[in-house]
């Protein structure tokens, strides 16, 4: 028997090094293809909303193939993992535009994925269609930056305003409200956007505190917001956060009129799966729910063959949280590409500006600073769950959307805490 | 009863149950890292581990978590067995076991992840037994079994390896390695074997910890990290190799952390904890439980 030394070792060590460094390379038939480069969390504590996002992007490069590509040239994706690092991501583009001079670049998931890329896709002047960052270019001013969010501009005066909104026109108007949000960036904006309108509504704020990620146990943290006694609970987390702050609220039976805010997780299926009827009547934050006032041109045709191969691919099996937004952030892309008739990056910025997109999350337009011009952040409702079958949620009626008016598929339910 | 005297005592007791936990954590640990001086970095990550596989044995066979997490202890011992093979014959043998070793469970650690991301994808997973929505009243007091039973099931595997180390005469031999190695060769042992056989039961724990993680929270791929720094603290806190203080200092983590987000907020949790920490390292350099070489 050979025995294996520490050279062969090392030799073995530096081929599987290789083999995870090499791009995701999705290949597109023919010759000199438009490749479309980015980095993608395919591993680390972002993996499930990045590859959901990927598979998302993979149906959209093959249905746009499928009409002939781009420019009559076929797409190709180039993507790296970013492992969940924002320390990575200057590296990657850096690669992806200077190394494999990809023709048109994108993002990944998540404020902290995209801020950290900015200084290199400003450099080389690229156009750059990101995927739900969160005021990331307030502080860039960057003018060929847009970013397919429904936050709009001004995240503070609009992210909590649908909780506020529908709790205003509450039976017994809500004296009082608590916040609690995860020490992350996009958790600390809605946390002070909640602070900010609720001290415009004169409503008195008797908990006000943030978490670190890290956190185990949440019993102690909502036991004090319940001996605060408040009519309203707005909570900014994370998953998995979001199950342990449900699963202490459920514990502990605590009520309030309303209860949520910006969580995310329950937008996610496996949390929906797991958390069953805890998550009813819970109000929060969201950007999608398959409810007849949302059934975009082309939103259904892309959710079926998404969840024909999400079991497959071992991602979210019911796509009804970025995953539509991945692939209009790709029709962004496609539109303006065949509005201008060239890669000239300053025609397509300014394409961007000016046009509206039809995508399957509706119709969008970019304002200034390449938020949407119309701020569409959803106020959604879990409403009469029983368990944790996930059919329900393929289907109206389960997620209800109660903010925006034009979107609003049903009506509030109070309080939070009580058995569906 | 008095509010804050209501959150003080549920702070307690539920900063017990989360020390339960913590426990379950860093027993496996204490062994390895205490008793063996082999710094496994990818204990969490192969309590991670435990838990997905936990998941699925369970799931397949309609069982218990922490009955699952008991069968699965098993393997991983023999997991185990193979890891410090392969550590021993490249590191530890060679003399090359401080910081190449570290890097190599470094790599162990990273390949766990990637591999239970490749595996089962990136999403949580989860079993939920149904004892886990039961939360029991006794006056102010909330104990929700969710927490209660992975701690009692914790304690009962520490206790076990307690007396197998204090009673069995390989126990005793491992208590023996972490001493004086070369003594123990005089007597006939091999202190390979017997390390190999004490990693075995560090991973095996690390299995018992994972199920426990699972009745407590959802597992994801990258779970391991929140509980790296604790679980290192927590075994150096306790003293090293010795198994009361583990526990012991597992309380006192969980309480602290607990008490202080009840009054301060949860941001301040970790700060004060790992304050106490250097607290008890400055009065005791050698741990609660530990003694001075």
């Amino acid at each position: 028997m050979t025995r294996m030394t520490r050279r062969a070792l090392g030799r073995l060590a530096a081929g599987a090094t290789v083999l995870a460094a090499a791009p995701g390379l999705s290949f597109a038939q023919g010759s000199n293809p438009l490749r479309i480069g980015y980095s993608m969390s395919l591993s680390g504590g972002l993996a499930p909303n990045g590859r959901s996002s990927l598979l998302a992007h993979r149906i959209w490069q093959e249905d746009v193939n499928a009409r002939g590509g781009i420019l009559g040239r076929p797409v190709e994706l180039v993507y790296y993992d970013d492992q969940s690092s924002p320390a990575n991501v200057p590296g990657l583009y850096t690669k992806l535009l200077d190394v494999d001079r990809v023709d048109m670049v994108t993002s990944s998931y998540a404020t902290v994925m995209i801020a950290p890329s900015m200084p290199v896709v400003m450099q080389r002047n690229m156009c750059y269609v990101t995927l739900l960052g969160a005021g990331v270019n307030e502080a860039f001013k960057y003018d060929r930056y847009f970013n397919m969010n429904v936050t709009g501009d001004d995240i503070r005066a609009n992210y909590a305003k649908g909780f506020l909104d529908v709790a205003a026109r509450l039976p017994t108007p809500p004296r009082s409200i608590a916040i609690l949000a995860v020490d992350n960036e996009f958790a600390q904006k809605a946390a002070e956007s909640a602070r900010y309108l609720s001290k415009q509504r004169g409503l008195r704020i008797v908990y006000d505190r943030s978490y670190p990620p890290t956190t185990v146990d949440f019993t102690p943290t909502l036991r004090s917001i319940q001996s605060a006694r408040p009519d309203l609970i707005f909570i900014g987390s994370y998953p998995p956060d979001s199950n342990g702050i449900l699963r202490a609220a459920s514990e502990l039976r605590i009520t309030a009129q309303m209860f949520g805010g910006g969580m995310i997780g329950p937008q996610i299926a496996a949390v929906q799966a797991q958390l069953g009827p805890i998550l009813n009547n819970l109000v929060t934050w969201d950007i999608y729910s398959p409810e007849p006032t949302m059934d975009f041109p082309g939103i259904r045709a892309f959710q079926e063959k998404y969840r024909a191969r999400a079991v497959q691919e071992q991602v979210d099996v019911l796509g009804n949280y970025l995953q539509p937004y991945a692939y209009a952030q790709m029709q962004v892309v496609e539109q303006a590409l065949n509005r201008v008739g060239k890669l000239d990056q300053a025609a397509l910025a300014k394409d961007m500006h000016a046009s509206t997109f039809n995508t399957v999350v509706g119709d969008i337009r970019f304002g200034i600073h390449g938020e949407w011009a119309e701020p569409r952040n959803l106020l959604v409702q879990f409403q009469g769950i029983r368990d944790g079958d996930l059919e329900k949620y393929k289907k109206p009626g389960a997620k209800v959307i109660l903010f925006p008016e034009n979107l609003k598929s049903g009506e509030l339910r109070i309080p939070y805490g009580v058995p569906a | 009863m008095d509010g804050d005297l209501v959150l003080l005592l549920n702070g307690i007791v539920s900063g017990l149950l989360l020390g339960g936990l913590y426990a379950a954590a860093a027993a496996g640990l204490a062994v390895s890292f205490g008793m063996l001086d082999i710094v496994n970095i990818a204990h969490p990550a192969l309590m991670v581990a435990g838990g997905f596989l936990v998941v699925l044995i369970g799931t397949a066979l309609g069982l218990d978590p922490l009955l699952a997490a008991l069968l699965l202890a098993v393997p991983f011992y023999f997991l185990g067995v193979a890891i410090y093979t392969f550590y021993h014959h490249f590191f530890e043998r060679r003399g090359d076991e401080a910081l190449q070793g570290l890097a190599f469970f470094f790599g162990v650690m990273f390949i766990i992840e990637v591999g239970l991301v490749m595996g089962f994808g990136p999403e949580q997973r989860f079993l939920d037994p149904p004892y886990a929505f039961i939360t029991w009243r006794i006056g102010e007091i909330d104990i929700p079994l969710r927490m209660l039973a992975p701690a009692l099931l914790a304690m009962a595997a520490i206790g076990a390896l307690w007396l197998f180390l204090r009673r069995s005469f390989t126990g005793l031999a491992i208590s023996a390695v972490a001493q004086d190695a070369e003594a123990l060769r005089l007597m006939a042992v091999d202190p390979v074997r017997i390390k190999r056989l004490a990693f075995g039961l560090s991973v095996g724990l690390a299995a018992i910890a994972g199920g426990a993680l699972v009745v407590v929270q959802p597992v994801e791929p990258s779970s391991g990290q929140v509980f790296i720094g604790r679980v290192f603290a927590v075994c150096i806190m306790g003293g090293m190799g010795s198994l009361p203080g583990c526990i012991l200092a597992a309380f006192l983590f969980g309480v602290v952390e607990n008490v202080t987000a009840s009054f301060y907020g949860p941001s301040w949790s970790p700060a004060v904890a790992f304050g106490w920490l250097l607290l008890v390292l400055a009065v005791r350099p050698q741990g609660l439980f530990g003694k001075l070489a």
